[in-house]
């Protein structure tokens, strides 16, 4: 009915906080030295778990459309206009939508860990022109 | 059947994400898009199977049909969206020098015609 909407919320929140989180790198000093592996910003990380977010949000959005249940005039979510169906779309929004939500941000922060995982195992190659 | 058609979107942008030589195509914010959409529906496909059981892998040809429809037009959505990005930010600058091309024609052409 609405699940995607605690997704959306997520998305909004998320985004603040990688817009904060960039800013913040980018005030800070760069030190890069070679030995140092290279690791992957907060802020990139981030980036990832917005798109995926908004990805979602908008294509369940559409089809929300699709099913009729979002539809462009006030109230925007047809079952609003019933306390019956308002309370159902409440309750899927508690289950259905926080489940949803749950997934993506575990799959970021699995992907983040493989990532990690990823660079680091890049950064103990050999360097160029050296033997293997 | 909006799942399945999602989850093979996500595949197969995700092949061609890795196999890429440059990043010019931007086909991370679609591999991104495909997974988001496929994991929210994964969600709502749990909480289905939990109330229908059995039921849910059994569904009538015409709620298949009206899903696998639903699925090519949120795929064809998402490449719009994709699509819309890729000449907007224009990492070639194909678009960039497509204008300037017809600015110029243009301009050559207005001072023939004075």
């Amino acid at each position: 009915m609405a699940c995607f909407l605690v997704s959306a919320a997520e998305a909004v929140v998320v985004t603040a906080v990688e817009k904060h989180e960039e800013k913040k790198e980018k005030s800070e000093e760069i030190r890069v030295t070679v030995d140092a592996p290279v690791k992957v910003p907060m802020s990139r990380k981030l980036k990832w778990l917005t798109y995926m977010l908004w990805g979602g949000v908008i294509l369940l959005a559409y089809e929300h459309v699709w099913h009729g249940e979002v539809v462009p005039w006030f109230p925007f979510l047809t079952a609003m206009s019933d306390p019956g169906d308002a309370a159902e779309m409440f309750h899927e929004m508690a289950t259905i939508g926080v489940t949803m939500a749950v997934i993506i941000t575990v799959c970021w922060f699995i992907m983040c860990k493989a990532a990690d995982a990823i660079m680091a195992r890049k950064s103990q190659l050999p360097a160029v022109g050296q033997e293997l | 059947m909006t799942l399945l058609i999602t989850v093979f979107a996500a595949i197969i942008v995700t092949i061609k994400w890795y196999t890429r030589k440059d990043d010019t195509m931007q086909l991370g914010l679609l591999v991104f898009m495909f997974w988001g959409a496929s994991l929210m529906w994964l969600g709502d496909a749990i909480f289905g199977y939990i109330e229908e059981q059995a039921e849910f892998f059994a569904p009538a040809p015409a709620d298949m049909l009206n899903d696998a429809y639903l699925g090519l037009s949120v795929v064809a959505l998402a490449l719009v969206i994709w699509l819309v990005r890729l000449l907007i930010t224009d990492p070639k600058g194909v678009v960039k020098s497509s204008i300037q091309k017809s600015v110029a024609s243009d301009s050559k052409k207005k001072a023939k015609t004075a």
